[in-house]
């Protein structure tokens, strides 16, 4: 039934456009997946491209899943559906696998090392998955592990790390790293500049390693 | 003009000060709340902006602010709009002088509701028209527009996003913001706002003599437009619209659909242009019905032979489906093999730690037991529902009208409901009331952390401020309770447990009505106002793994290798030290 066409030549209302490179940013509430949403979003204008992006709201005190859909050169709806993401950037490991079905054959995920342990495994005695297991449940498909943690230690503080995955997922983006990092500098709060400069750095190093 | 990156309510703010907006006022709901919030964050403010008490008193402010002339919008979530249900019913039939906008923000898949009911039933059933935005920068520039339509016709507008705009962000193009502000008077006209039966006779045939009119308008404006390009159609509205155009073949046709009412006849030229058409919308089949009423020979495909979902919110993959379903083809690939990994824990959204509504739930549990039955309301604390503390949740305020049924019902285990100190004041005074007269025995407690949280910590009359960020009195609600006949009017603090099992016990012991404050600011606002506390931790040598203080479920709280312990998140409420029965949980001293 489905006519599948080749990325790039979608035809609309008569007007040619390029297919919008779709990406997830997940975690956990509190983790910082807005501000890394808004960064890029800042970097598209900076571009002077278009986007959209979802977002879940009122869970980031609270512990919760969180999901932000962003579709770079993304001209329609915001929702990206699942089995044709090309990224997935996770702050959480098992948050990555969480999400991993979004992912399109040959996408990419970017995922921070550690996991929050969810309270209700304490509270229901439920099995903790170990990091080596979530990683063999990805071992199909390509994917980078950041040690975000200690990068943002050596940036200076333990709230980059957000930013480390942003740096260290760049590699992925069909962005610029100078509008990224002009981005950085322009959303996180004044003080923190040089901090998280250090750490966009630190990631995008990491990234390609 | 500038552009940004937008979040869709901010946009619908911006939209809102550009068209020369005078008065705001809502009630916070999720996904409705931005917009308020956002025009009372901005740095120059020529406008009146008010959180009500409940939507029904919001509506009503902002229609008598445009009866005055001027231009005003109230702002709330779909199921508000049932609490303002009332006014609006009838405000189709005054109609209004200055531009009146009723925002409606609908949530298809209930990401933050009790239910998917769709904002444009009520727009049908009072006759006003209905905008239906399918992206932001349509929100954004629809809004403007509302408020003229209002004034053309003289007629409330209602103005639905969906989840999906509200808390979507996309590159916006800003217009400048509007100086031309009114300022209020009130002409009187008996006939126009006194709905006597002998007013409201003539004022209904008015409403109804508007509706061609209107239907015709929104096609002349283009919110609702087609384009031919082959034998088979769509007919599509709102967000599902940029799903429909993401995966559309060149050679179907789309008609789009952005407002209601919609011209019968316009709809019926498109329809029969087409030997199939596809209707693909959100929520109820409400642009179907019509589709399905103006339909001659044309086959019709949408939710009702299934092709469509009913329930939950579209996106580019379901709408493929529907594709299918109705036998068309569509561009695009999506895959089917794709869902998630089973088996992972979840990871629901918690109480947060150090919140003084985790401690009440304990300690009324402790005294009531499992055979204790415990209505809930709408707020955080639903979340409670984890803790085996909320047995009903159906709607703001109906955690003591339900209490207060249960108990009179004949049932005699003990009735404990709880409420939010912003849903008490929202409608659960009546509830009180009405139990009170009428001899329930029950006890309420009023969970009362100062400030509307769930929604983004909106300030309410128990906080002492409004949101134009004006003192004003705080509301007691001690005295509002006995006023209402309640001799038993407590107020705790949670964090004192063993202050609070006492509290609880008396009210176990005593016929009628209690009513328990349990008074502790929510630990989010606390933390910003820069109230520390000392964080505690597990000694491990005392502790004997008995799992008591994992049970109270503090994220706080952790269980490694059959031992308690503490983790970072702790907020010093000092609870878990209480219930500790080894004492092995301590207050950290600096040394």
């Amino acid at each position: 039934m489905c006519g599948d066409l080749p990325a790039g030549c979608d035809k609309i209302g008569g007007e040619e456009m390029s297919r919008s490179y779709d990406l997830l940013i997940v975690g956990v509430g509190g983790q910082g997946t807005i501000l890394a949403s808004n960064i890029i979003g800042e970097a598209c204008l900076a571009e002077g491209r278009k986007v959209r992006s979802a977002e879940t709201h009122g869970m980031s005190q609270r512990g919760g899943s969180v999901e932000t859909h962003i579709r770079i050169d993304g001209e329609f709806g915001p929702l990206i559906s699942a089995g044709t993401a090309d990224l997935i950037i996770s702050f959480d490991l098992l948050e990555a696998v969480r999400y991993s079905h979004f992912l399109k054959d040959g996408g990419v995920i970017v995922s921070g090392k550690n996991i929050v342990v969810p309270t209700s495994t304490f509270q229901q005695g439920l099995e903790v998955p170990s990091c080596e297991s979530l990683e063999a449940i990805l071992s199909e498909i390509k994917y980078h592990i950041i040690d975000a943690e200690s990068a943002a230690m050596e940036a200076g503080s333990l709230l980059s790390q957000n930013i480390v995955m942003l740096g260290a997922a760049s590699h992925h983006l069909p962005l610029k790293e100078d509008s990224l990092l002009s981005a950085v500098k322009k959303l996180v709060p004044p003080k923190t500049i040089e901090i998280n400069t250090k750490a966009f750095e630190i990631g995008v190093e990491k990234g390609n390693k | 003009m500038a552009v940004r990156y937008m979040l869709g309510n901010e946009a619908i703010a911006h939209a809102c000060v550009e068209a020369n907006l005078d008065f705001a006022s809502g009630y916070p709901g999720t996904p409705s709340s931005e917009v308020i919030d956002t025009l009372r964050r901005q740095d120059v403010r020529d406008f009146y902006i008010e959180w009500s008490v409940n939507e029904k008193v919001a509506f009503e402010n902002a229609l008598g602010a445009a009866w005055t002339g001027i231009r005003s919008l109230v702002t709330m979530k779909h199921v508000g709009l049932n609490v303002a249900a009332d006014p609006l019913m009838t405000s189709a039939y005054t109609g209004v002088k200055g531009g009146f906008v009723i925002l409606s923000a609908d949530d298809p898949y209930a990401h933050s509701s009790q239910n998917e009911q769709d904002s444009r039933m009520y727009a049908h059933f009072a006759r006003v028209p209905c905008l239906d935005p399918a992206g932001v920068q349509e929100a954004h520039d629809m809004m403007a527009a509302a408020f003229s339509l209002s004034e053309e016709f003289s007629i409330p507008v209602l103005f639905r996003p969906t989840t999906r705009i509200c808390h979507s962000k996309s590159d916006v193009e800003l217009g400048e913001v509007g100086k031309e502000h009114r300022k209020g008077n009130f002409e009187k006209d008996p006939r126009q706002y006194v709905v006597i039966p002998a007013h409201t006779r003539v004022l209904h045939k008015k409403l109804n003599e508007k509706q061609d009119a209107i239907a015709k308008r929104l096609v002349e404006i283009g919110y609702n437009k087609y384009e031919i390009r082959g034998k088979t159609g769509i007919v599509t509205s709102g967000i599902a619209s940029e799903y429909v155009k993401e995966i559309v073949p060149d050679d179907v046709s789309i008609a789009k659909i952005g407002a209601y009412p919609i011209d019968e006849e316009w709809l019926a030229e498109f329809v029969s242009k087409h030997e199939k058409v596809l209707v693909v919308e959100e929520c109820a089949p409400f642009v179907e019905e019509v589709v399905r009423q103006v339909a001659c020979e044309t086959r019709v495909h949408g939710k009702k032979d299934g092709c469509v979902p009913y329930e939950g919110e579209l996106d580019p993959a379901s709408t493929a489906a529907a594709f299918e379903k109705a036998g068309m083809l569509y561009d695009g690939n999506f895959p089917r093999d794709s869902s998630p990994v089973e088996g992972l824990p979840p990871r629901p959204p918690i109480l947060c730690a150090g919140c003084g509504h985790r401690a009440t739930f304990y300690a009324m549990k402790k005294v009531f037991g499992k055979k204790g039955i415990y209505p809930s309301d709408i707020g955080c604390y639903t979340l409670g529902l984890q803790l085996g503390a909320v047995d009903t949740t159906i709607c703001m305020g109906a955690s003591i009208t339900v209490g207060s049924g249960i108990a009179n019902s004949g049932e005699e285990n003990p009735v404990v409901c709880t409420i939010g100190d912003s849903t008490f004041l929202h409608t659960g005074i009546q509830g009180l009331i009405n139990a009170a007269y009428n001899n329930a025995n029950m006890t309420v407690v009023i969970l009362d952390n100062r400030i509307t949280a769930m929604t983004g910590h909106q300030p309410n009359p128990n906080t002492g401020v409004t949101a134009m960020g004006d003192p004003s009195p705080s509301i007691s609600l001690e005295a509002l309770c006995r006023s209402c006949g309640i001799s038993f009017v407590e107020t705790i603090d949670p964090y004192d447990y063993v202050g609070t099992i006492e509290a609880f016990k008396r009210a176990k012991d005593t016929e009628g009505v209690k009513v328990i404050i349990a008074r502790q600011p929510c630990v989010i606002e606390a933390r910003r106002r820069g109230i520390k506390r000392r964080s505690f931790f597990v000694d491990t040598d005392a502790c004997s793994g008995c799992g008591l203080c994992v049970k109270f479920g503090c994220p706080a709280i952790e269980f490694i290798d059959g031992k308690a312990s503490v983790n970072a998140l702790c907020s010093g409420c000092g609870v878990c030290a209480e219930i500790c029965p080894q004492g092995a949980i301590r207050s950290e001293v600096k040394r």
